[in-house]
C-alpha cells in the first residue's frame, strides 16, 4: 500500500475543500473520502487506488434516515448498508432496497459498507483489480484483456470495445427502480443528479464512472414518496446462495390495477456496465395485463441490445428467465 | 528445535509463547523482529493499566484504541489496518488474519458491538471507539456460553477461522435473524471454514439461541 496523509475533516466544509486540491474524482484520484473501507482498503492494498490524502467522513453528521417534507426519505452518506436494509420505513415502503441489500456481501460488509461508498462501489473485473494487467479503467489506453479473457461474470449490456466490466453493486439497482436522487456538496454549493444521470457508460473513457468532480462529497440520497399499493422485489441469481455477486438480477417496483400494470420500474444487475435501468421493459410493461406473455415481452425488450462476449452469453438467457421470473411472483405476491 | 527438554518451557506452553521463548535463536529472533510490542504481551490480559506500545516508523502517527475495556496507546503506520494493529502492535493474536480482503470473515471483531472486518478498517479510523475481540469475550476458564457451545459442538476443525466465526455469531444473537438453520446460514456466509465445519458450527448457534 502507498503512504498516505491521514485527515478527519472537522466539517462537511472542510472536507469538501480539501477533496477540491485532488486532480480527478475518478480512477487514480489523489484525494479520496473514505467511508466503511470495504472497496477503497481492498484496492488500496492492491494498488489499484493510490490516493495521498485520506479524508475519513465516518464522524460526519451524515448517518441519519429522516423523513423528506414531500413524504420522501433521505437517507444519510454514511448511513450503514445493515442499518438501512434493517430500518422500519425502508422494509415496509422500500423493500426492494431491503431486499438487494441484504442479498449483496456479507453482514459484516454491510456494517461496514456505507450508502456513499455503495453508490461508489467498484467492478470486481479481474484484470482492472490486477496491475499487473493492462485495463482501460485503471490505466487509460493500456487495453482491454478481458474482451479476449476471463469475461463470464462480465457485462453484456452498455459496453463498450474499451470496458466491458460490470457494476458491481446490488443496492445501486434497486435505487434506479426507485428512482433515488443523489445529493452533492461542492465547494460552488449543493446540487441533486437524477440516479440514472450518475453513473456513466465506459464509451472511450472507462475511467470515468460517474459525473463527479474534485471536491464533489455525496451528502445523501433522497427517495421519492412510496408508490401506494406497488409490488417491489429484488431477485438475485449467483454461483453461491450467499455472499456472491450477481450473474443476473432484478430490482421491480410494479403496480396493478384490475389486472393492468399502472406503474413499472424495472433495473437489472450484473449485466450493465452501469446499475442498468430498462425503459424498453417498463414501456413493454405499463398499461398492458399482467400476463406470461407481457413479462417475457418486457424481458425480450431488455435484453433486445444485449451484446455477449466470448463466456458469458448464457447471461442474456438467464437475465430474461430472471426479469420474468421476478415479474411473475411480484405479480403474484 | 534444538531445545528437546520440555521441563524448560513455560508450565503452560501455547504454541506462540513457543515459539517467542523457545531456544531456537532463529525462530525468537524472527517472531520478535515481525512483534515489536513483544515484551508487553505476557502481561496484557491480567494488566488493567494503560499500555504505551508502538514503532518508530518513519510517518508514525499517535492512535488510542480501547480493546477489551483496555486503553491502548499506540505510534502506528497511518496503513496499518485494525486487524494488523491488533495482532502485529497490540499482540492479542486470537484474531486471525485469512484472506486480508474481505473474502473470510477470519479477522472479525466488533466494534461498538458490530461486527466487522478488521482487514479491510484502518486502525486510525477506530480511534477512542470500542473494540472486542475473541480475547475480550471469555477465559478457559468462564468462557462466553457460544465459545462453550462451539467447544460442545465441536464446531471446528483445525481452528484457524473459529475466533472469526464465534465473533459473528456472538453479534448474530442481537441481529434481526429468522429462527431456522437457513437464516442462520445467510448471516454467518462471511465466514468461511475451508474444513467444512458448518453443520457443528450451525449447531452450536442454534443451541446458543435456543437457551437465550
Amino acid at each position: 500500500m502507498h503512504t498516505f496523509e491521514f485527515i478527519r475533516p472537522p466539517n462537511q466544509a472542510a472536507a469538501v475543500a480539501t477533496a477540491a486540491q485532488s486532480k480527478t474524482a475518478q480512477q487514480g484520484a489523489d484525494i479520496r473520502f473514505m467511508g466503511g473501507g470495504t472497496t477503497l482498503i481492498d484496492l488500496m492494498k492492491l494498488n489499484v487506488e493510490t490516493p495521498d490524502r485520506v479524508l475519513d467522513i465516518n464522524r460526519l453528521p451524515l448517518d441519519q434516515i429522516e423523513a423528506t417534507p414531500d413524504g420522501g426519505l433521505k437517507i444519510g452518506a454514511t448511513v450503514r448498508n445493515s442499518d438501512l436494509a434493517n430500518h422500519p420505513k425502508v422494509q415496509k415502503d422500500y423493500s426492494v432496497l431491503s431486499q438487494a441489500i441484504l442479498q449483496g456481501a456479507s453482514a459484516q460488509i454491510r456494517n461496514m459498507a456505507t450508502v456513499g461508498g455503495n453508490l461508489l462501489q467498484r467492478t470486481r473485473c479481474v484484470y482492472f483489480r490486477d496491475t499487473a494487467m493492462p485495463c482501460n479503467k485503471r490505466e487509460p489506453g493500456s487495453g482491454c484483456p478481458a474482451i479476449t479473457g476471463h469475461n463470464r461474470t462480465l457485462a453484456i449490456l452498455g459496453t463498450s470495445e474499451h470496458c466491458i466490466a460490470t457494476n458491481a453493486s446490488d443496492m445501486c439497482v434497486a435505487l434506479a427502480a426507485l428512482e433515488a436522487t443523489i445529493h452533492v456538496q461542492s465547494p460552488k454549493g449543493s446540487r441533486a443528479i437524477a440516479f440514472h444521470d450518475f453513473h456513466l457508460l465506459p464509451g472511450g473513457t472507462p475511467h470515468r464512472e460517474t459525473v463527479l468532480e474534485p471536491g464533489d462529497l455525496i451528502t445523501h440520497v433522497t427517495l421519492p414518496p412510496p408508490i401506494a399499493g406497488s409490488k417491489q422485489l429484488y431477485l438475485k441469481l449467483r454461483d453461491r446462495a450467499s455472499y456472491e455477486f450477481a450473474l443476473a438480477s432484478a430490482a421491480l417496483v410494479l403496480t396493478i390495477a384490475g389486472g393492468k400494470m399502472t406503474h413499472a420500474r424495472v433495473a437489472l444487475g450484473g449485466v450493465g456496465t452501469k446499475p442498468w435501468r430498462s425503459p424498453e421493459a417498463e414501456a413493454a410493461l405499463t398499461g398492458k395485463s399482467a400476463n406470461e406473455a407481457t413479462f417475457s415481452g418486457a424481458a425480450e425488450a431488455a435484453l433486445r441490445n444485449a451484446k455477449p462476449q466470448s463466456e458469458n452469453k448464457f447471461k442474456i438467457e438467464l437475465a430474461k428467465r430472471c426479469l420474468t421470473y421476478a415479474l411473475r411472483a411480484a405479480a403474484a405476491g | 528445535m534444538s531445545d528437546a527438554n520440555p521441563k524448560s518451557h513455560p508450565p503452560d506452553p501455547t504454541r506462540r509463547k513457543f515459539l517467542l521463548t523457545s531456544g531456537s535463536g532463529v525462530a525468537a529472533s524472527l517472531v520478535a523482529g515481525y512483534v515489536p510490542a513483544l515484551a508487553k504481551d505476557t502481561g496484557v490480559e491480567s494488566d488493567p493499566s494503560p499500555t504505551s506500545t508502538g514503532s518508530n516508523i518513519e510517518g508514525a502517527v499517535p492512535i488510542t484504541l480501547r480493546i477489551n475495556g483496555k486503553e491502548h496507546s499506540l505510534r502506528i503506520d497511518p496503513r496499518t489496518t485494525l486487524l494488523d494493529c491488533i495482532r502485529e502492535t497490540v499482540t492479542l493474536t486470537g484474531t486471525k488474519k485469512g484472506c486480508d480482503h474481505g473474502q473470510c470473515g477470519a479477522c472479525t471483531v466488533h466494534v461498538n458491538g458490530k461486527r466487522v472486518l478488521s482487514c479491510l478498517n484502518l486502525a486510525l479510523m477506530h480511534d477512542g471507539e470500542e473494540i472486542t475481540t475473541v480475547e475480550g469475550l471469555g477465559t478457559p476458564d468462564a468462557m462466553h456460553p457460544m465459545q462453550a457451545s462451539f467447544l460442545a459442538c465441536d464446531a471446528y476443525q483445525c481452528g484457524y477461522c473459529t475466533s472469526g466465526q464465534i465473533m459473528s455469531a456472538v453479534a448474530l444473537l442481537k441481529e434481526p435473524c429468522g429462527p431456522d438453520d437457513a437464516a442462520v446460514k445467510e448471516l454467518m456466509s462471511g465466514n468461511i471454514c475451508r474444513c467444512g465445519a458448518y453443520a457443528n458450527i450451525v449447531e452450536a448457534i442454534q443451541q446458543v439461541r435456543k437457551r437465550a
